[in-house]
């Protein structure tokens, strides 16, 4: 007597849903839709990619986005881009980072090492707002985790770049953008076909740099995906198992009474 | 509350079961005769058990590495996240755990709302159990302050600014809260300490929730007293253990679901924003698991009306077991309350989706129709469908499932009366 309730309840819950689900965010609309390969239950990073979009931040981002809560090292790690060794110190060495104070009591500046953390591209959020017209250029570190759409909404604001349409006046330092939350934004399109030259040979075509810039994104804000996946899918099994187990032990032990369970 | 003597073999055992009966509780808690037709509904006791030994366990070990600072906490949640051994791992289940809880402890209510557990003599389990439900608030919305993100840093503006609606004493509540003039690192400080203190008062009322339990003994899907131990009864163990067991691990697979595959989509992206006092979000919207009470605070265009108005929402279920003039407990025997047991049902989800909503337009009409029924269900449709309504006929123990002859809800209270 209770199942159909069940499917009113639902239906009733559906239908309010539905009627709803029109009104809201108009302004919005809904990023492009990417088949990323870290997506699903067993998705994984493509190495290549992250590597490239490594470069494309390294390059193009880096000059005023921080990555304040990644280390050179992070870059060497399993799930990652996994440089090699030898690649991981030479990038970090490629980096003259701040240290001290020394015996003295002074600052100095040296190569940076696998253990240091990326390094900010300002001294302060107050130094990276003045510089960039008032807006601050946020960490990148977690962004993917951080934007409602998550990779494909980031990937769409790179390759989201248009003229205004007649009627939308834009300030000086003020730009476009189909996807961005309120279509204006203050980083200007800085992707164009070619900027960066891949060592792999690959066409570096503005969205080809998108999508690998967006993959090396996706992976910083959840270095754990990978392992994360391969557990969850053991943990899974290993569950579904014992549960037939513990199903069948129930039956067994309920069948002593005439009571069904 | 031993229901038969136990005398323990081993001389060892006795001598200290006479100092501490630690072996008498252990069998009272294995032998404890259990009605033997529960259903799955049943079974979230102990799931919501295991729910609070994992949030405790994991928030332990969280614990061992969060700095509760503003200026080090968001920095010290990404620390666990990519720095300690397995610390995504321990950090996801801590948060989707807390989800899970909520999920399991609203359905744990409705089955009592559904089967009457709440009515006489199990008042002061159904009481308890809301003080539980309270605690478990309290500590969720403490603990998504901690990551110190944008959601976390607004969410406690807005309840921790409920308390200045108070007249007269309000401000000076608040400002006593926050132990700041704004929610600052002070406040912060205090959440986590006191968020760290709540579990452990919760399992202290866990332990009474049993105990209160352990007198009356089960409620069951039919609603009668019964004999125990008798032929409707077993033995908690083996045979409610491992139906436990099984729900529990059916539960878990759910768990690992949402802890290994999407991690984050009960969260809010926003939280994954340092905080900044100076940057409001667009819609400030509390976890899930409050959304029906942000409603009804919301539905309210008064300030201090809200706030009494979402306050009465819970504590109306207080007296909950005086309000229900009904003398039979199982809804499975009271044709008129279950479709408004149902209503309800789909009256508080509704409330859950407009709070996720901004308070405007055909949202804020439908928090205000919802917000009038969920409380006309408790001051009204209770009391008067309690007394009217006609219920189905009650067996008179659970092995014979129908009585026969008329429907005589009389009959069925005479045996209530008996136990």
């Amino acid at each position: 007597m209770i199942k159909p309730k069940y499917k009113l309840f639902f239906l009733t819950f559906l239908l309010i849903a539905s009627y709803l689900r029109p009104l809201q965010s108009a302004e919005m609309i809904d990023p492009i839709k990417v088949d990323w390969s870290f997506k699903g239950l067993t998705g994984t990073f493509d190495r290549a990619a992250l590597q490239r979009g490594f470069q494309v931040y390294k390059e193009v981002c880096a000059s005023c986005h921080s990555m304040q809560y990644l280390s050179y090292r992070n870059l060497g790690q399993p799930g990652g881009p996994e440089f090699s060794e030898q690649e991981v110190k030479a990038i970090a060495a490629s980096f003259e980072i701040e240290d001290g104070p020394d015996a003295q009591g002074e600052m100095f500046t040296r190569p940076g090492r696998p253990a240091d953390k990326f390094k900010n591209p300002y001294p302060n959020v107050q130094a990276a707002t003045a510089a960039n017209g008032g807006a601050y250029p946020p960490d990148m570190s977690v962004l993917v985790k951080a934007r409602k759409g998550g990779a494909n909404y980031i990937y769409s604001v790179l390759v989201g770049y248009e003229d205004p349409p007649p009627g939308v006046n834009l300030d000086d330092g003020v730009y476009y953008n189909k996807y961005m939350v309120g279509n204006k934004i203050k980083m200007p399109n800085n992707l164009s076909d070619g900027l960066v030259e891949y060592s792999d040979g690959t066409e570096s075509t503005v969205d080809q740099m998108a999508k690998d810039v967006t993959t090396f994104l996706a992976w910083a804000a959840e270095p754990e995906l990978e392992e994360r996946h391969k557990t969850g899918v053991k943990v899974i099994i290993y569950l579904i198992l014992l549960t037939i187990l513990v199903y069948l032990s129930m039956k067994k032990i309920w069948s002593r009474i005439d009571t069904e369970v | 509350m031993s229901d038969q003597e136990y005398t323990p073999k081993s001389k060892a055992g006795k001598w200290f079961n006479d100092r501490l009966p630690l072996l008498t509780l252990g069998a009272h808690l294995t032998d404890y005769p259990t009605p033997k037709n529960l259903n799955y509904w049943w079974t979230f006791g102990g799931i919501l058990t295991f729910c609070l030994i994992t949030q405790i366990v994991t928030g332990i070990v969280l614990a061992m590495h969060y700095v509760a600072h503003a200026d080090l906490a968001f920095a010290s949640v990404e620390h666990i996240m990519r720095d300690v051994n397995y610390g995504w791992l321990i950090r996801y289940i801590h948060s989707n755990g807390a989800s899970m809880f909520f999920l399991a402890v609203y359905i744990h209510i409705f089955r009592s709302l559904f089967y009457g557990s709440y009515k006489s003599p199990r008042e002061v389990i159904w009481i308890i159990g809301l003080m539980i439900y309270l605690l478990m608030m309290a500590a969720a919305f403490m603990g998504y302050v901690l990551p110190w993100g944008q959601m976390s840093f607004w969410g406690a503006t807005v309840i921790t600014n409920l308390f200045s609606a108070i007249p007269l004493v309000g401000d000076s509540i608040t400002t006593w809260l926050w132990g700041a003039y704004s929610v600052d690192n002070p406040t912060l400080n205090r959440f986590f300490s006191l968020h760290y203190l709540i579990p452990f008062l919760i399992l202290g009322l866990v332990v009474l929730h049993i105990w209160a339990l352990h007198v009356p003994g089960n409620n069951n899907p039919v609603g009668i007293d019964i004999e125990k131990p008798s032929k409707d009864t077993v033995p908690f163990h083996p045979y409610i253990t491992i139906k436990d067991a099984f729900a529990l691990l059916v539960f878990m697979i759910i768990f690992a679901g949402f802890v290994f595959f999407t991690p984050n989509v009960l969260g809010h992206s926003d939280n994954y924003i340092p905080a900044n006092p100076l940057v409001t979000p667009a819609h400030i919207v509390p976890e899930w698991y409050l959304l029906p009470f942000y409603a009804i605070l919301r539905s309210v265009p008064d300030k201090l009306g809200g706030v009494i108005l979402m306050f009465s929402a819970i504590f109306i279920l207080f007296v909950l077991p005086w309000l229900d003039t009904s003398k039979v407990r199982s809804a499975v025997f009271r044709p008129i309350y279950r479709q408004f047991f149902w209503i309800l049902v789909i009256d508080v989800l509704m409330l859950g989706y407009v709070g996720a909503m901004p308070a405007e337009g055909i949202y804020l009409v439908l928090a205000r129709v919802g917000t009038i029924y969920y409380f006309l269900h408790f001051i009204v449709v209770m009391p008067v469908v309690g007394y009217l309504e006609k219920t189905e006929p009650i067996p008179m123990s659970i092995s014979e499932p129908v009585l026969s002859g008329g429907a005589d809800p009389s009959i069925a209270r005479k045996v209530n009366d008996k136990a």
